[in-house]
């Protein structure tokens, strides 16, 4: 572990490069296996979806990216940036509660609104008794089975996601560039706008391309709404048409979608460099928010709890309640143990690959390093189901690689060894879910500045060294910001878990849709429940961890 | 750091471990089964089986996605048997090879031949009938009898049903083509896109209790569904949802309702070929045809076993059977159809 400072600096380096790009091979392989099932020739797959829905596919999910993008922006970054500057009654509260509906699965969240919106449920009879109408042609009420509905469901649980990278970037801004800004005469909105944001945009952005990668591969939602998405296209091709060429084709068009909106934004701020020159921190100021501009805040913060997961959390413990004897089935025990362990496996691996990387590009930024390691965050941005079809592609194609290499060679047949295993399914979450912890974890380093890393070298210090003892002290935030949001997207994953996992074995959203896909969300209501209980846990612990992980903050601080 | 090092490699070699330890191996009392159709519907008949044989019965429910994880795997595939809620899947897994034929005097005496494969690719177990769901006073006799009335003026804005691309609704049209040409199946499609009250949503349960709340009159749905809503003791309010309509079985005048069937094929991977017949010979027995019925509301395909009371209360219908095997085959130009007439939108 103590080799000489000479051969150190080319050892290293090119563990850390060639492991990066390594890792980033492995986990690109699922999607590489997609685009080449793709090359496949699709009859005139094209042809026919050009004349007649490919329009409507890509400018309902335009409307869609654009509804939910603009949302999560105003909700996530709105509420960031209250509760990490301003004081107002509760701001303690919302800290960690407008983290909440994160753990509410997206789908679930559609069957709730469903139940209490549609013309059958509570709302609309009670207007019904209350004005005397009787029939649907009589009155205006928004449908919930809509594009409208859909954005609007997506957006109440993918707001977390900004809300949660934003306020890590404001809390480990230095305050001094604030005071700044108002001592040389701006106002605190323009202090906001013309300091803070874009100090914070690279977090931000990461924040809204998660959100806008989630909202392109959700199908649970669009399916349940009938909303006609790209991603619901690729299904309808697929399954229907039995055509996994031609998805794998619109599943490679909606990838180059996603690289032109990265690779877009990247050049927009390519001379810009976010690096905190000062070592000067103290607590966020904390403007004392008064009279109208306190409800304000106050209400600004309370919608999104409330709609995200209070109402819906309650009206699943209310048929929880009434439906216990069906619901409260000894098994889902087992399928939460199996939920939390797949789930905390993920995330560790997940973070400790995403740091890996992250720092592999640091330290050498070449292009082949920088390239892989972006490509590997592409899983993201893939339909579960269609990245599914890669994962069984490549683990299937090495599987029976192995076994007829040891049949010619030993006479032994291993069979497959990873396919239909738990370990198939950790890796579909880890090539999914990459983009998350690298995402965040690179954003965070990003912000280290380089002359740190020269002087921990300079004095005597390796790259591992360097990492430990500099590095990952200083983005422990983000680090375990990524943990959690991989937890949490594991514990509600499910198109994958679905295709890729063992025999006879479920996690609680697989339980969940079983049922929820019949429509008996009374009886999974407990398991989604649970869904929900444990994406809460780490969401809880962990922002109370990052509240303290801000640089500078002590005790005497918090309490001031 | 040595000691952060130890402990990554520990928890990571032995998570790969146990991991992959876990596929189970073939051996004697054991069929590994792919399923299309839920467990929950599954596992009363599956648990009589191993309670008769001793064989133990493994299950993954996969409904995207089985197909292509057969593939992958292979020869090395663990399944031995893929059991299918639609005709679509059935023919898919043929098409791409990954059925066997299999040769059993008692699936020949139970399945009548036009519920299964000519080789013994595989054998359907009970069928359903896609039947018009019509509110009992909105409707009046006789103003909806067959298919072709939904596509027709006087049901303007009256219809419920779920989304065009579900896969019973493909079936329907597919074999709308299969009996009537492409050019009629895709004026009725139209025709029908234009009376719906709503934009296609929800389940087939979700459609009867639109017409019981008043959006719609007529809706469609399988059979079996109504027996479900009928009994349904856990929700309670599905019974009113049945009770506000009538079923039709459209078309008895002329070529007969249209049904489908469940049914299970053996894989060209098997390793349990054996155990593999004698559960699908099990699932055509009278003893698990019955539970077909009594449980799932569904028509047993063996001669001679009972259907549940509700739905012998239905009396008995002409279906069209002749088709089945070629509904199939129209699937992809159904679903060109549902996009060409913007069904879903």
């Amino acid at each position: 572990m103590a080799p000489t400072a000479k051969m150190n600096s080319w050892s290293w380096i090119n563990v850390w490069s060639i492991g990066t790009v390594l890792i980033a091979a492995w986990v690109v392989l699922p999607i590489v296996a997609v685009l080449y099932i793709g090359l496949t020739p699709s009859d005139e797959i094209w042809t026919h979806l050009a004349s007649t829905v490919l329009p409507l596919y890509i400018s309902t999910t335009l409307q869609l990216m654009i509804g939910v993008g603009i949302g999560t922006l105003i909700i996530g970054v709105g509420t960031a940036w209250l509760v990490s500057t301003c004081r107002f009654p509760g701001r303690r509260l919302f800290e960690w509660a407008l983290l909440l509906p994160m753990a509410m699965p997206a789908y679930v969240i559609a069957y709730v609104y469903t139940d209490i919106l549609e013309y059958a449920g509570p709302v609309q009879s009670l207007l019904r008794d209350m004005f005397g109408w009787t029939t649907k042609r009589e009155y205006w009420f928004p449908e919930i089975r809509s594009l409208g509905g859909a954005a609007s469901m997506l957006t109440l649980v993918l707001y977390p996601y900004v809300y949660l990278l934003s306020r890590a970037a404001f809390m480990e801004q230095s305050v001094c560039v604030l005071e700044a800004s108002r001592v040389l005469g701006r106002g605190p909105w323009r202090s906001f706008f013309s300091v803070a944001l874009p100090l914070a945009r690279p977090a931000i952005v990461i924040g809204v391309s998660l959100v806008l990668m989630e909202t392109l591969n959700d199908f649970g939602t669009v399916d349940f709404f009938a909303v006609s998405t790209f991603t619901l296209g690729i299904y309808d091709v697929w399954l229907n048409m039995n055509n996994v060429a031609g998805a794998a084709q619109l599943a490679g068009l909606l990838l180059f979608f996603v690289v032109f909106l990265v690779l877009t934004e990247r050049f927009a701020r390519r001379k810009q460099r976010f690096h905190h020159t000062t070592s000067k921190y103290k607590a966020l100021p904390g403007y004392e928010l008064e009279g109208r501009a306190r409800q304000l805040a106050i209400i600004g913060c309370a919608l999104p709890v409330v709609f995200g997961f209070v109402l819906p959390a309650a009206v699943l413990g209310s048929y929880a309640v009434i439906y216990f004897e069906a619901a409260a089935n000894p098994e889902v025990y087992r399928h939460a143990g199996n939920s939390v362990m797949l789930s905390a496996l993920t995330a560790f691996l997940a973070v400790a690959i995403g740091i890996f990387m992250a720092y592999g590009v640091r330290l050498r930024n070449e292009r082949i390093v920088r390239f892989m390691a972006r490509f590997a965050s592409l899983g993201y941005a893939v339909p579960g189901s269609v990245l599914a079809v890669g994962v069984l592609g490549s683990l299937g194609a090495l599987d029976n690689g192995i076994d007829g290499f040891m049949r010619r060679n030993f006479e032994i047949s291993t069979g497959l060894l990873f396919s239909g295993s738990i370990a198939a399914v950790t890796f579909g979450y880890l090539v999914r879910f990459l983009a998350l912890s690298f995402g965040s974890v690179e954003a965070s380093l990003a912000k280290i500045t380089p002359n740190m890393d020269g002087a921990a070298r300079s004095l005597g210090h390796g790259p591992f060294s360097t990492l430990t003892r500099i590095h990952i002290p200083l983005i422990r935030g983000s680090a375990l910001t990524a943990a959690m949001l991989v937890f949490v997207d594991c514990m509600k994953e499910l198109p994958m878990t679905v295709i890729l996992r063992p025999f006879n074995f479920h996690t609680l959203a697989t339980y969940v849709h079983e049922f929820a896909s019949d429509e008996q969300l009374g009886e999974a209501s407990l398991a989604a429940l649970a869904i929900v209980g444990f994406g809460i846990l780490p969401v809880l612990v962990l922002s109370f961890a990052i509240t303290r992980s801000r640089p500078g903050h002590t005790k005497k601080d918090q309490s001031s | 750091m040595i000691r952060l090092k130890n402990v990554f490699a520990a928890i990571i070699l032995g998570a790969v471990s146990g991991m992959t330890a876990i596929a189970p191996t073939a051996s004697a009392a054991e069929v590994n089964l792919y399923s299309y159709r839920q467990p929950f519907l599954m596992n009363p008949l599956l648990d009589a089986f191993t309670q008769q044989t001793g064989i133990k019965v493994n299950m993954v429910y996969l409904k995207k996605g089985m197909l292509e994880r057969l593939k992958a795997e292979g020869a090395n595939s663990p399944a031995d048997l893929v059991l299918t809620a639609d005709i679509g899947g059935l023919h898919n897994l043929v098409e791409a090879g990954l059925l066997q034929s299999s040769e059993s005097n008692t699936l020949k005496h139970n399945v009548p031949g036009q519920f299964r494969h000519p080789d013994g690719l595989w054998y359907g177990l009970t069928t359903r009938a896609r039947i018009i769901y019509a509110h009992k006073k909105r409707v009046k006799p006789g103003e909806v009898t067959t298919y072709e009335d939904l596509a027709k003026p006087h049901m303007k804005g009256r219809i419920c049903i779920r989304s065009g691309k579900h896969v019973y609704n493909v079936s329907l049209l597919a074999w709308m083509i299969a009996a009537k040409g492409e050019a009629a199946a895709e004026a009725w499609a139209k025709g029908l896109k234009a009376n719906l009250a709503r934009k296609p949503q929800g389940n087939d349960r979700a459609q009867v209790k639109a017409v019981y709340t008043g959006e719609c009159d007529v809706s469609l749905g399988n059979t079996y569904y109504m027996g479900k809503m009928m009994t349904n003791e856990k929700s309670p309010e599905q019974k009113d949802w049945a009770a506000a309509v009538n079923v039709i079985f459209p078309n008895q005048g002329d070529r007969g309702t249209h049904v489908n069937i469940s049914g299970a094929g053996i894989t060209k991977s098997a390793k349990n070929k054996a155990n593999a017949v004698k559960l699908i010979e099990f699932l055509s027995n009278d003893a698990a045809q019955k539970i077909y019925a009594e449980d799932n509301f569904e028509y047993p395909v063996k001669a001679g076993v009972k259907v549940h009371p509700i739905v012998a209360g239905w009396g008995k219908f002409k279906a069209e059977e002749t088709l089945l095997s070629n509904i199939a085959e129209h699937r992809t130009q159904a679903t060109r159809i549902m996009d060409k007439v913007r069904f879903d939108n």
